[in-house]
């Protein structure tokens, strides 16, 4: 048979309730370099729990993008990175990736496959289910993101706004635990940027949210974490964190501001500002 | 400029548009090997072959000069062909000097190009209206059911997901070149176009490279291990067995009329 | 509108349905599913899990580097063909398995090139240049800069000529030309579309091992039986050199050939001993074409030459 269509399987997951109480990711000391000898990431150590939503900032090249592939081991592989208490070695993988729903920084490599169905339908195929759930998941999943007259669509005739929630459906059908997305707003215009903010603010996953923009980080949010050069030097509360100027100044970050010459006259309401 | 590899489809609702995809691509394929075997001179059947097409386009509810037009396109081997006309021994039609050249096209040969000739464009015209029906993620679905290797198939999936990223970005960089050289008289040699032309081929293989890796990455992030899954897409229903026992018929009537007396 | 981003010189070289005899399509049909069959097996082996992306956007990259095409005088331009290149890139299996769903799409999608035709496209275009491409680049692999360049050149020129060779050998063996006329044209007109091949495929190279040096290595799929390769690659071009331009000025030489050993029909045999019947001294015999052809034949033949015997003194050094 040339042909893999799903079979039911004994791989799907039975869900971790018993392990609600330890942290859903949780890094230690981790170090990482690439093959080119790059050293990216640098004794990085933090904990997510269960029903956070957590940004992390920092400028271009500070290693978020590294650090996100670290947390369903895509890269590096060892115990210093533990999803409910599973170490990211290989005979979890499986498991792990079911938890995790990594969602990559530009929406045509997380969009590879020719439709917009076979796309979502890709992860719960791929963790065994049979063809009937797999249909239920796409569906909810496509719902979930306002895109459920989207199934058909060929990925490639999608404006940026649609690729970007559909490569969240591309996980949410996975129905992961941990939602670690990479840009989600990178691109967007103000609309799609404000519709993204409300899905995301609806979702119950845990997040993390790799990101430049500081205002929706500010919105949505309670703790952010700041990575410059490999390292992680800052963890705490959003609101601190964004009012500390020099901080934020000292690893190239800032809050946007309106340039007075623009002000109009009348109160000010800065979309996205809390 | 916006490329798009899949505008060779026209979406519609029609029978043909609805049958399954693959007796579509089994009767296309059928269809071509029984076109290639008309012999010679054989208009009867080549007439009933055309009008099958025509047929199949006013089904399809496509303008019925869409498949005609679009086959010209076999047309730089028609060239090729003319000159079986000079070849193929008969009865000379009538003799041509030209300088030093004698040509004695024979009737025969006439007849022989005109029959590779049709036999070529009612293919390719077949051939045609299979894109022009089916959308190419069906046409996978069904190579992939009639024992097309399944990682080929599944590479010409990512080929075609990628196609029209990758044009876009050869185009970025032509743009970029024309836009360099806009104003300066391209008095550089042709080794230096060949140059930049090459120089681009190569930086356009390395971003691909890298695409694949990131690819490959959001592959493994969702749960790939080596194995490609797919939905089940189609179910043959009554109405492809019917139009499968047409296209029996069709086809018969077709060789029948080229090779009874 | 989305044409097929190839000039019309460039679709000589796809032969669609209609031309072929079936015996002929399916002949080359059967040769090919065998060698793509291998060549999956080959690059699943070598690639594993990353076979599938890797190659599907190598494909969609031979694609699009057809397009980028440069002026040559008079309106033409030079494009690339790509089997060579995929194939000194991605190695041997993998050059033919991209090419292999390169032709597929574009017939399946841009009708470039045939369905019952595709096995033979698929030898043409994908599998030829492949063992030529592939083989000569080895075998200058270790030879110094200047001297790599003019043999990956020549494989990439060699390569396109020995897909227009075949094309029309198929297509003669197929009763659908006058091969005396055809061949000649045939590989006149490639001799000059291969000049561009080899151009851009020469700074292609060169670009790639100035960006991504450990990308020159690691994206082909090497190692094993790379001599058979080189020795394959050998044959193969020599047999091209060799016999283009003596095919093109002695085509009836070439059918009397093909005659004894059976492969032209009596009618074919028959339509084919009219070709006395007629003269085209200008292209059979004492063409501009041809003349071309030898000269740049003997050139290659030279280069050829000259690297073989510059790889085995450097292995023979080492030894
Ligand atoms: N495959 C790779 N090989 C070598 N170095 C790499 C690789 N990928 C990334 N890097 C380097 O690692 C560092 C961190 O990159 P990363 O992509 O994680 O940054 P980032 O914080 O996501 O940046 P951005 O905001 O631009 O997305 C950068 O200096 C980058 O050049
Ligand atoms: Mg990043």
């Amino acid at each position: 048979m040339p042909v893999y269509h799903p079979r039911p399987s004994s791989a799907a997951l039975p869900p971790l309730t018993e392990a609600r109480h330890t942290p859903v990711i949780e890094v230690s000391h981790l170090h990482f370099s690439y093959a080119d000898g790059h050293k990216a990431l640098h004794d990085i150590t933090f904990s997510i729990h269960a029903g956070e939503k957590v940004a992390l900032v920092g400028p271009n090249g500070a290693g978020k993008s590294t650090l996100m592939l670290h947390l369903n081991g895509i890269l590096g592989g060892d115990d210093h990175v533990r999803v409910y208490d599973l170490p990211t070695i290989k005979a979890n993988l499986p498991r792990i990736r079911a938890l995790v729903g990594l969602v990559f920084q530009n929406p045509d490599d997380q969009l590879f496959s020719p439709t917009v169905l076979e796309d979502v339908a890709f992860g719960p195929l791929h963790m065994g289910l049979p063809e009937a759930d797999v249909r239920q998941r796409v569906q909810a999943a496509l719902a979930q993101v306002g895109m459920s007259a989207y199934a058909q669509r060929l990925s490639h005739h999608l404006s940026v706004g649609e690729k970007k929630r559909i490569t969240i459906a591309t996980v949410l059908s996975m129905q992961p635990e941990l939602l670690a997305l990479d840009e989600p707003s990178a691109g967007l215009d103000p609309r799609a940027r404000r519709q993204l903010i409300e899905l995301l603010r609806q979702l119950p996953q845990t997040m993390l949210i790799s990101t430049h923009d500081l205002l929706m980080v500010g919105e949505l949010c309670p703790r952010a974490l700041i990575i410059d050069t490999g390292r992680l030097v800052a963890d705490g509360n959003t609101a601190e964190i964004l009012s500390d100027a020099q901080l934020l100044h000292s690893h190239g970050l800032e809050l946007p501001h309106i340039p007075a010459t623009l002000r109009f006259p009348g109160p000010v309401t800065v979309s996205g500002s809390s | 400029m916006h490329v798009d590899p899949f505008d060779s489809y026209r979406a519609g609702n029609s029978l043909i548009h609805e049958l399954d995809p693959r007796p579509k691509l089994l009767f296309t394929l059928a269809f071509i090997i029984s076109t290639t075997l008309l012999p010679d001179g054989a208009w009867l059947s080549l007439a009933l072959a055309f009008m099958t097409v025509l047929g199949i386009s006013l089904i399809a509810r496509l303008p019925l000069g869409y498949a005609i037009k679009r086959s010209l396109l076999a047309l730089p081997f028609t060239l090729a062909a003319l000159t079986v006309i000079f070849v193929v021994p008969g009865q000379p039609l009538l003799t041509m000097s030209i300088g030093p050249w004698t040509l004695r096209p024979t009737d025969a040969g006439l007849i022989r190009f005109a029959s590779i000739v049709s036999r070529s464009l009612i293919s390719v015209q077949m051939a045609i209206l299979l894109t022009a029906t089916t959308p190419f993620p069906d046409l996978l679905h069904a190579m992939r059911h009639i024992h097309v290797p399944r990682s080929l198939v599944a590479i010409i999936s990512f080929m075609l997901r990628y196609l029209f990223v990758l044009v876009d970005e050869a185009l970025r960089l032509l743009r970029a070149r024309s836009a360099r050289s806009a104003g300066e008289r391209p008095t550089r040699g042709i080794l230096w176009q060949a140059q930049i032309a090459g120089h681009m081929a190569g930086q356009l293989f390395v971003r691909s490279f890298e695409r694949s890796d990131r690819i490959y990455d959001a592959m493994l992030a969702r749960g790939y291990t080596g194995y490609l899954y797919t939905l089940h897409t189609h179910i043959i229903q009554r109405r492809d067995w019917l139009a499968a026992a047409g296209a029996v018929i069709i086809l018969s009537v077709i060789q029948l009329a080229a090779h009874l007396p | 509108m989305f044409a097929s981003p190839r000039s019309p010189l460039m679709l000589a070289m796809h032969i669609p349905d209609g031309f072929l005899s079936l015996g002929v399509a399916l002949v080359f049909w059967a040769l090919a599913m065998v060698i793509v069959s291998i060549a999956t097996r080959r690059t699943q082996q070598d690639l594993a899990d990353r076979q599938i992306p890797l190659m599907g956007v190598m494909a969609a990259f031979i694609f699009a580097a057809q397009m980028l095409n440069f002026p040559v005088a008079g309106g033409t331009s030079g494009h690339l063909l790509g089997g060579a290149l995929a194939a000194m890139v991605l190695g041997p299996w993998g050059g033919i398995l991209v090419m292999t769903a390169v032709i597929a799409v574009q017939a399946l999608l841009f009708q470039d090139g045939g369905l019952l035709a595709m096995g033979a496209n698929i030898i043409n275009m994908g599998v030829v240049p492949a063992l030529i491409g592939y083989g000569l680049y080895r075998s200058v692999a270790a030879a110094p800069p200047k001297l790599r360049a003019v043999g990956i050149g020549a494989a990439a020129w060699l390569s396109v000529e020995a897909a227009a060779l075949l094309a029309s050998l198929q297509l003669w063996l197929s009763g659908t030309v006058a091969l005396a006329v055809v061949l000649p044209a045939m590989l006149g007109v490639h001799a000059l579309i291969g000049v561009g091949e080899a151009l851009i495929t020469v700074a292609a190279l060169a670009a790639i091992a100035r960006i991504r040096p450990d990308l020159s290595g690691v994206a082909a799929v090497r190692g094993r039986g790379s001599r058979a390769w080189v020795w394959g690659g050998m044959l193969m071009s020599l047999g091209v050199v060799l016999l283009s331009p003596w095919a093109s000025s002695h085509p009836d030489g070439l059918e009397r050939v093909a005659a004894d050993l059976g492969f032209l029909g009596n009618e074919q045999d028959a339509a084919l001993h009219g070709l006395s019947g007629y003269t085209l001294p200008y292209f059979s015999n004492s063409g501009v074409a041809t003349i071309g052809a030898g000269i740049i034949g003997i050139v290659v033949v030279a280069a050829v030459v000259s690297a073989f015997v510059f790889v085995l003194r450097r292995r023979y050094r080492t030894a």
